[in-house]
Formats: structure tokens, sequence, C-alpha cells
């Protein structure tokens, strides 16, 4: 019997196609309209604008601040979750992971609305701690994104470089921060940058939460609800950039630690 | 902007179109009845979000109205259209309803290219429609009182007839073109217990430091801009000398519809100062907050706050509805059908303008407004069942601790000293829902309709719009600074070591 074979081609045809149609062309429509004016014609005002409107680089270094905070909450919240889950025994491993995706199951606008009714409970009223609250309810609707590649990294490791580095003396804190750490690192890393750009451009959160905190993503949506499609497209595609930069960036340390990775099967 | 226009159509009907292909090739679709499809006209209807009686009242909402009427809605107003009109013109209609959420997304989806037939604009994009060359006029036939079923032409307040005829764009008289459907004011939703009456009197009562962080403004650029503009002439507003003059009326609608980029910018910092005492700009959840008590008063339509104050009181808590002295927004919901969509086809139009008579029979007019809260603007002519809805809404009962006499002539008849529309109320509906539903003339008096404005007034009032909001360079916090900088600071340290380690 012969069975049924695709080409590799073939195989990426779905996927080729849904790139092209939802990623590709509204990425290009993006770019066109942000070097365009009104009349359909090449323009660099909106870039200009866009680096010299004190409103535009206010909002961005206040985005920047609570993207920031929040991805440290996540991170410092969610590398000891994603260790001990990785790291516990086989049994009970299934029903911690249970307990930490099962919120997920309930869809966010619902977990949204009881996170404001929390905090209201706690805080008498939210409009006093903007920032704060900015980063709850990120951090709230963020930290399954940064919990699952770091635990997906760390499940992976190899229990015998610990095992071999306690052998050879080092403490439980040391096998941490020599081993178990370095070797964490590109879980960090995609767990940031998954956490990173949200945190700085998903305004429906804080709509949700409280409607006065101002963030790139709400500058682009003013935008786009005044049909002012050029400044929108020019302000997403700026950030786009920045991402871009961070990631390059990051890409060094994930480097970095395959390297050393290499050297220590060595 | 047409050549964006074009692009976006084609991206659109691009992606629709694979959705579509997607769509059908994985459902099976059930056999399709055509009964012969040219003996069923199509309306296609775009209305606001629940914006008419959906139907399945439970029995005991059933209103029995002292002239012997008795109305409930069971099926919704679509279905009973379509039956209505076989039985009186023995043609079948198929009416595809669909809605739009703001007057700029049904304007951008007109653009867009997608037809409709009859559509629910408010005032300003009726004239801005008109002014286009969008809409198709009404035929004299509708206009007619003397037909049968032409309960609009029959049935429309006086009032709202008056206002209709008299303000014209480029000479035409919106009458012409549009139809009234539901209409009203915006004034504050406020909660009696924490604020008094004199408090909320003004538009300052949104700058009032008493109440900060508890106010809430609409997230709607014209709504707010109306509001603060309001509040920045409050001191013209309500000069003597102002009121008392002639063409008081319009004077005011022209302070009221000033958009010079002074008067923006003006607005625009006024506003930004106001953004510091309110709790937030919203579109729908001032009403669930106000209830809750998160918020203590709140911008707000009134037909939201009827509303607001009948889900309010089932949780026994009393709201009321005020109308700042300065002056309020005078809005109009109206019917008009789009020349595209109709496209000369005799049929089409009657069936359209049979559907907007259907919902002027004064019992459908009263199964709307029991179901949405805002006020229709049919007053009933010489049938009284709108007029009876109101008396079994808010005829003072024996427990009426004060009961006052409201005249609402003006509305009914056209007079306001007609003594068979006087509604003998309980005092304190004056400042809740009998107030917000029917404002009294004098409120009437001191409101104005806001116009649209052109492109360079729109993109300038949004960019005010959008700056009130954004944190200006000043106003980032230090810690906000701080962070970032030292996040930067960090990351570039971390690369260095990196480095040098490796190297």
């Amino acid at each position: 019997m012969k069975g049924i074979h695709f080409t590799r081609k073939q195989l990426a045809i779905p996927y080729g196609l849904f790139l092209t149609c939802f990623v590709a062309v509204p990425l290009l429509v993006i770019i066109y309209y942000a070097f365009t004016n009104g009349d359909g014609h090449f323009s660099l005002a909106n870039l200009i604008q866009f680096f010299t409107s004190p409103n535009t680089i206010g909002t961005l270094c206040y985005s920047f601040a609570i993207a920031i905070v929040t991805t440290l909450v996540c991170l410092v919240l969610g590398y000891p979750i994603a260790y001990i889950l990785a790291r516990s025994n086989f049994r009970s491993k299934s029903v911690l992971i249970l307990m930490f995706v099962m919120p997920m199951w309930i869809n966010f606008t619902l977990r949204i609305t009881a996170l404001k009714e929390i905090l209201t409970a706690i805080e008498g009223n939210l409009a006093y701690y903007p920032f704060f609250n900015s980063v709850i309810g990120m951090t709230y609707d963020f930290l399954p994104f940064m919990l699952l590649p770091m635990y997906t990294t760390i499940c992976k490791l190899d229990n015998s470089l610990m095992e071999a580095a306690a052998d050879l003396g080092a403490s439980p804190l040391q096998v941490f921060l020599k081993v178990t750490l370095p070797l964490s690192v590109p879980g960090i890393i995609s767990g940031v940058t998954m956490v990173f750009l949200p945190a700085m451009t998903n305004y429906v959160v804080l709509d949700m939460l409280y409607n006065s905190t101002y963030i790139m993503g709400s500058l682009i949506g003013s935008y786009f609800s005044a049909y002012d499609w050029h400044n929108g497209s020019m302000i997403a595609l700026v950030l786009l950039v920045l991402i871009l930069i961070f990631t390059l960036m990051t890409e060094r340390f994930t480097d970095d630690s395959a390297d050393s990775r290499g050297g220590a099967l060595l | 902007m047409k050549k964006h226009v074009k692009l976006w159509n084609r991206i659109t009907s691009l992606t629709f179109a694979g959705v579509i292909l997607g769509m059908t090739t994985m459902i099976v679709q059930p056999p399709m009845q055509v009964n012969a499809a040219e003996d069923v006209i199509t309306l296609r209807v775009c209305n606001w979000e629940e914006y008419i009686d959906e139907g399945g009242w439970d029995e005991e909402e059933l209103i029995d109205l002292d002239n012997g009427m008795n109305i409930i809605g069971e099926n919704s107003m679509v279905e009973d259209f379509e039956d209505w009109y076989y039985e009186t013109y023995g043609k079948k209609v198929k009416v595809e309803y669909s809605c739009f959420g703001t007057n700029e997304e049904l304007y951008s989806q007109l653009t867009l290219g997608d037809t409709y037939d009859l559509v629910c604009p408010s005032d300003y994009l009726i004239m801005k429609l008109m002014t286009e060359g969008w809409l198709e006029p009404f035929s004299d036939e509708f206009m007619d009182e003397t037909g049968e079923y032409n309960y609009y032409a029959k049935g429309v307040s006086p009032y709202i007839r008056q206002v209709f005829d008299e303000n014209e764009i480029d000479g035409v008289p919106w009458s012409e073109y549009a139809s009234c459907y539901m209409w009203g004011t915006t004034g504050v939703l406020y909660n009696p217990e924490y604020m008094t009456k004199e408090e909320v009197s003004s538009w300052a009562v949104f700058d009032n430091p008493k109440f900060k962080r508890q106010l809430t403004l609409k997230d709607n650029v014209r709504d707010t801009y109306f509001a603060v503009l309001g509040y920045l002439k409050s001191q013209e507003l309500c000069d003597e000398s102002f009121l008392n003059q002639e063409d008081y009326q319009q004077q005011l609608a022209e302070i009221m519809n000033d958009v010079s980029p002074e008067t923006i910018s003006e607005v625009g910092r006024l506003l930004q100062k106001m953004m510091g005492n309110i709790y937030a700009l919203e579109t729908d959840s001032g009403k669930a907050d106000m209830i809750t008590g998160k918020i203590v008063a709140n911008y707000q339509w009134s037909g939201d706050a009827v509303y607001a104050m009948d889900q309010a009181e089932e949780d026994d808590v009393y709201l009321a509805y005020a109308y700042p002295k300065e002056c309020s927004n005078l809005w109009f919901d109206g019917w008009v059908m789009l020349k595209k969509g109709i496209n000369e086809d005799a049929e089409k139009k009657h069936a359209a303008e049979a559907f907007v008579n259907f919902l002027a029979r004064p019992d459908n007019a009263v199964r709307n407004m029991y179901y949405i809260g805002y006020t229709s603007s049919i007053a009933g002519g010489a049938d009284d069942t709108v007029y009876s809805y109101l008396n079994w809404c808010y005829e003072a009962d024996d427990e009426a601790e004060e009961v006052v006499e409201y005249p609402l002539g003006y509305f009914f008849s056209g007079d306001d000293a007609d003594k068979d529309y006087i509604v003998s109320a309980d005092a304190e509906m004056l400042d809740r829902q009998l107030g917000a539903q029917y404002p009294s003339k004098d409120v009437i008096e001191r409101t104005a309709i806001m116009g649209f404005f052109d492109e360079t007034e729109t993109k300038n009032i949004n960019q005010m719009w959008i700056d009130a909001r954004c944190f200006n360079i000043k106003d980032v916090p230090v810690y906000a600074w701080v962070i970032v900088i030292f996040m930067i600071a960090v990351v570039v340290i971390l690369i260095a070591v990196h480095k040098k380690n490796h190297l």
C-alpha cells in the first residue's frame, strides 16, 4: 500500500496562504498608509509627527514603563512557578499544570471584570492608582505567556548536568545560578518577548479595567477610530521597528547561551 | 480619499471572498426554499444596536392602557412588520436587519460600499448625508396625512415636525429626506444622595473637586466637546442679556457649534484639566458604575438615563437626571433611505416607507419606547395611545407626596397651554424618568442641535481629543522615566558584560 505523500513544499502551502493573506498583505497596507498623507501622496509627515509630538513621546515613555514593570513582575512571579512545575515529581505535575492553565479557559473579558471588582474593593477608587492597576491588569492577562515558554525550557533541561555540578561540589544555590538559570535563558527571552509587546499596546485590558490610562495601543486605536489611518499606521510601524530592535538585541543572549550549552556538552 | 477606499474595498472583499469560500465548502448547505425570488422584496435595514423591540416579553409585562389598548411584544418588531406588510399589501417582504455602533462606523460602512435601503443615523450624519447627496427623498404619498396607513404623517409630534421642517440643508428641510424615530437630550445622571440639585445644575459639576474621581464623561468626542464647551462658555450663556435677546436660540446654537481652532484649543486645555478630576471616559459602563456607587455623576443621554434609573430602582438606588443651566444637546435619530440601496425600485421604496410607518403606529411606538427607554417622535395625532402610555407610566398614584401639573402640550398638540396634555405627576418624577423622557418646554428652549463639521474641523477636533488624553512629555511621572532609563541601562550593561565574557 502506498500512502499519501506530501512534499515539504506542499505542506507549507496552507500556512503560506495564511501568512500572505493575514500577515504580509496587512503589513504592506500598514506601510503604505504610514508613508502617505490624506491625498495618497508619499509623505514623511507622519514619521516627523511621531518624533516631534510631545504627546506621542510622553505616551511612549509611559507605555514603556508599564511594559517593563509588567514584564519584570511576570518574570519574578513566573520563573519560580515554571521551575516548580517543571521540577516537581510526575504525579502532582499534571494537577499543578491544570491549576495554572484553568484560569486561561475562562474568557478574559470575564476575568478582567472580576479583577476590576476585586481591585475596587481593595483600593476604593481605581482612578487614583492608574499605573499600579495597569500593571496588575496586564500581569494578570499575560502571565501564562511568560510561564509556558519558561516551563517548556526548564522541562527540557538535562538533569545530569545539575547532578554533575552537585557532584563536583556546587551548593544548590550555585547549581541554580551557574547551571539552571543560564540554561533557561532562551525560555526567559521568549517569555519576555511575548509579554513585552502586548503589554505596551493591549489597551483593551486597560479600557475594561478603567478607561483612562492611555498607552500606545490606545493612541493607535484613537487615530483609527478618527479614521486617520496614516498616523495610526505610522505609530504601529514605529512600534514594530522598536520591537524588532529589542528582539535583535535579545537574540545575542540566546546565541550566547546556545554556545555555552555547546561548551557544557563538550 | 477615493483611492484608499478602493484599496480597502479590494482588500476587504478579498478577505471576505476567502472566508466565504472556506465556509461554503465546510458547511453542507440545507436545501434553500426559493419561493419565486422576484415576488419577495428584500429590505436592508441598518439600525443602532438594541434600538427596536425584539419581542419575547413576559405576560406580566402587558401594558394595559386606559384607552383600552393592550400592548405586548410577542414577536420581534421586524417579524411583525413582515406579517403586517403581507396582510396589508399582499406582498412578501424580507427584512435583512443589521446594526451599527456609532454614526462614524455607519458612515465608514457606507463609504466602503455596503448598501442598505433604510438606515437610522443621528441628526448630524443625516445633515452630512443630505449635503453629500446620499439620500432618497420620501414620496408625497408618505407625507399625505389622509392615507390610512400613513402613521408617521398622522402621528408625528408637532414639535418634531416643526424641527424637521425648520432645519434646512442648502434650503431643503430635513423632513424631505428624514423621518424622526427617537429623540432626546444629554444631561447629567446623578445620585441625589451625594450631590445636591444645585451642584449638578451646571456643566461645572465635572470640574468640582468635591467629587474628585467620581464623575464620568462620554468616551465620544462630540458629546464631551459639547459639555466642556458649555462649561467654558458658562458665564456668557447664563448672562441675562444673552438669555433675553430675541434670537437667543440661534445665538445659542452658534456658540455650541463653535469649532474655530482657538475654541478647540481652549476646550482641549479645559478638558485636560478636567481629566484630572473625573474617574474615566465611558460609553456603557457608566450606568452600572452609578448603580454600584463607584461614581456619583455621569454625563448621559436621556434614554440611557431612563434605562439606568429603571435598573437602579430594582436595586433600591434612586438616581436623578439634571439639565445643566447653560445648555443641553438636543439630538434626533431618524430614518433615511439611501439612493444606492433603493436604486429607483418603487416597490422597495414603498416597503421602506411602510417600515417607517409601521414603527410609527402608536402601539408600536409604545412597544419600542418600553423596550429601549428612549423617547419616540410619535405623539399619536388623533390616537391617544402614546399619551395614555405616558400616563400609565408617570401619573401620580395615591402614595405620591406631592403632585404637580406637568404640561407637555408642546409635544403632543403643539400648544403648551393645551389642557388635554397636562400630566398630574409625582413631583419627584420631574427630576427623574419623566423629566428625562419628556423634557419640559423650558428645557427644550435651552437646547442646541450640534451640526456636522467639515474635514479640517473634524481633524482639529479629533486631534484635540487625542492630545487631551495622551501623556504630555511634561506630565509623564518621574518614576516612569526612571524605570525606562534604568532598564535601558541594565540591558546595555548586560550586553556589554556578555560580549566581554565571550570574546
